[in-house]
């Protein structure tokens, strides 16, 4: 029977051997002779010796060993195994695994048990089982351990029922999974996306990475040894820092799966979970995702969104400093991803958005090694010459301006306002601002509509009307820091003072106008407190600028490099 | 190559202790235990500069007649404890310091595994591996 059916051949059963093999066996048991034109009779199941592991018992009769369908026993079916709907009926088959080294079946008993592990379609554990001797025989099947105490708890029970209902389910022929060689490393399409939901589910943010103490607390679930999963770990972090990737959790997620499975584990990381392999896989288009419809977006209009997400991100945060840090955190080998959650549809603008400042802290605080872990700090800081982390980003100073506004109401607001699309253009209406130059204007008006739209926000949805012009001046001083410094060569004398004037001069008519109600004056304090900021702040800046001023005299009036030179 | 290649924890006892598996083993971990005390010398003489200034390695703790012991201890007060044959043709300071340097990134790969709790023994197979590289090869 193993010579005809290939297993001979090529030196383990893949799954067409298999199938072939046990429709033989049921052709011999039932008497005609063993020959691949046996096969195609209809024949009864094969007949095997009863185990006698209770488990077996309970699982029946061994799967139809038909090419394609396999029998799975209701009754073994764990409560949970279907719960995760949103898997779908994700009917693709699972890559058999195989291992190349395996023997055709040496005794009976062993063989046995493979197809009645077929049946299986409870999540194990690892270990304690009879499969360890099971190990060696190793055959292209899916042997699972028996069922055993521990349950993994419900997302490890979920990912190997899905793998269980994806061996249960219609198969393709031969043929076609003998593209992915039996490979037991190879993580199928359900797979990665299954992997993916548990990564949102644990981060947000697919361009984040999972700390090291949440992925263990996560892994920990699956029951098994903790040696074991510190060697998964070692094998799946490829940059040793601490925090998984996308990438890394999926393998890391496949080795968990792949050892509860029964599989030992590799001494070094397969080819196949290479983070930069599973990368390039991702970047193909994926199917079924369930929050992103646009995961189909090829790789080459990458470029074009990541510009189309500055510019989103700087507008919509406000901070340019935001967007700098979110990209660098983000690493840009993992452009394709990110660009399938910013993506163009709106709803996942405020996802996105709703998110991301959150999203940069856990980032960043994920990303250092000297961040991971709270007990190992002092070893953590001597790491290999490592520099010190990068300090958190300045998203205080938005938050400052903000802080009487909520950054997630506002960009919710925003989402539902560019419901059509792009952000709508931006409203025509500015506060008074007397004396400012044409160029200070165009930059304003460039400033203004994303500040505004915010506040012009909170004007439609709060009652709070003059608390958000309030709050007008006092941020477009502080977001004129960042631009001044860029335009200082431009116009630096008029900047400075007509910045502190026209604040000035906005902030007075407006107070004046204030009625007096307890929440508006609230408003009032805020805004004072604001105002105050943004004059320290305006102060510092004049007389930055004033210096600047001087060097740039200096230079106009060559009053030579040593005058210069104890300037600066 | 060394002979002996030890980890010790910052309260003095083994995190990772692998000889090349000769007869005298045990000599070996005598050696390196008393080898501590002339690290914590050197340490304490460094102690007054800066904790910047000091140099992670250590160099040749003592020589004896048959093998020589290095030293190096990173900032958080782990030790590295490396035996070397005498006999062997002298290894160059260089090559030392980057035997060293390896078994530090090594460490600190370990101290990245969110399982690996500070103070366990190191049972990492990709320490193994690496330490098995430096190692003599016995014949």
């Amino acid at each position: 029977i193993t010579e005809v059916c290939g297993a001979k051949r090529v030196g383990y059963f893949g799954p067409a051997q298999f199938y072939i093999a046990l429709k033989l066996i049921a052709a011999a048991q039932s008497g005609l002779p063993v020959r691949i034109e046996s096969i195609k009779n209809e024949l009864p199941l094969p007949r095997f010796m009863a185990m006698k592991n209770d488990s077996e018992i309970r699982y029946g009769n061994p799967a139809e060993p038909h090419g394609v369908k396999f029998q799975v026993p209701h009754a073994t079916l764990e409560k949970n195994s279907y719960k995760r709907t949103d898997e779908g009926d994700k009917q693709e088959p699972k890559s058999p695994p195989a291992s190349p080294i395996c023997s055709p079946p040496a005794s009976p008993s062993s063989y046995q048990r493979t197809p009645l592990s077929y049946g299986y379609s409870k999540s194990r554990n690892g270990l304690e089982q009879q499969h360890g001797a099971a190990y060696e025989v190793r055959h292209s099947t899916h042997q699972q351990d028996g069922p055993a105490s521990g349950n993994y708890g419900a997302k490890s029970a979920r990912a190997c029922s899905t793998l269980n209902r994806s061996l249960s389910a219609e198969r393709e022929p031969p043929d076609s999974s003998a593209h992915y060689a039996d490979d037991p490393w190879r993580i199928t399409e359900e797979q990665r996306d299954y992997y993916v939901n548990q990564f949102r589910s644990l981060q947000p943010d697919l361009n984040a990475f999972i700390s090291g103490s949440v992925a263990k607390n996560f892994f920990t679930k699956s029951k098994l040894p903790i040696p074991e999963l510190s060697h998964i770990w070692e094998l799946s972090d490829v940059d040793c820092d601490g925090a998984l990737t996308l990438a890394e959790f999926c393998a890391a997620f496949h080795l968990v799966v792949a050892r509860k499975n029964g599989y030992q584990l590799p001494e070094t990381l397969p080819e196949t979970l290479l983070p930069d392999y599973l990368q390039a896989a991702s970047l193909k288009p994926i199917h079924d995702c369930v929050l992103f419809d646009s995961y189909s977006e090829p790789l080459p209009g990458s470029q074009q969104t990541r510009d189309f997400n500055r510019p989103e991100k700087t507008s919509a945060e406000e901070v340019p400093d935001n967007s700098g840090l979110i990209k660098d955190t983000s690493k840009d080998d993992k452009q394709g991803i990110q660009i399938f959650v910013v993506l163009l549809s709106v709803k996942f603008y405020v996802f996105f958005f709703s998110f991301s400042v959150a999203q940069e802290s856990i980032a960043l605080r994920a990303r250092p090694r000297s961040r991971s872990y709270s007990s190992t700090s002092i070893e953590d800081a001597m790491k290999k010459g490592e520099e010190p982390p990068t300090p958190p980003p300045r998203p205080q100073k938005s938050h400052s301006r903000a802080s009487s506004l909520d950054l997630n109401k506002i960009f919710q607001q925003n989402a539902q306002a560019a419901r059509s699309g792009w952000l709508p253009p931006p409203p025509p209406a500015l506060p008074p601002r007397p004396s400012v130059t044409q160029a200070e204007q165009v930059s304003e008006v460039e400033l203004h509509p994303q500040m505004t739209r915010p506040p012009s926000q909170t004007e439609e949805n709060s009652s709070a009307k003059k608390e958000a012009v309030l709050t007008q001046p006092p941020s477009k001083p502080v977001r004129r820091k960042f631009r001044t410094e860029t335009q200082v060569l431009e116009n630096p004398e008029l900047s400075p003072t007509i910045n502190v004037t026209s604040s000035l001069s906005a902030v007075k008519p407006h107070l004046p106008v204030q009625k007096q109600s307890s929440k508006q004056k609230r408003a009032i304090q805020t805004a004072i407190r604001k105002n105050k900021e943004a004059n320290a702040v305006l102060a510092r800046l004049n007389s930055e600028l004033q210096q600047q001023l001087k060097v740039r005299n200096a230079l106009k009036n060559h009053n030579g490099k040593a005058r210069l030179q104890s300037l600066l | 190559m060394a002979v002996c290649i030890a980890v010790i924890a910052k309260e003095n006892y083994p995190l990772y202790i692998r000889s090349v598996p000769t007869e005298s083993e045990l000599k070996f971990h005598y050696t390196v235990h008393t080898s501590l005390d002339v690290v914590d010398e050197k340490i304490s003489a460094m102690g007054k500069a800066l904790v910047d200034q000091r140099d992670l390695y250590l160099g040749l703790l003592y020589p004896t007649e048959d093998y020589k012991v290095y030293g190096y201890v990173t900032n958080s007060k782990v030790k590295f404890v490396m035996v070397v044959d005498s006999s062997n043709t002298a290894l160059r300071d260089n090559e030392i310091r980057s035997m060293f340097r390896k078994l530090h990134n090594s460490y600190t790969d370990i101290m990245c595994n969110p399982f690996y709790n500070p103070g366990d023994r190191i049972h990492s197979r990709a320490f193994d591996n690496m330490v098995t590289s430096m190692m003599m090869q016995v014949c």
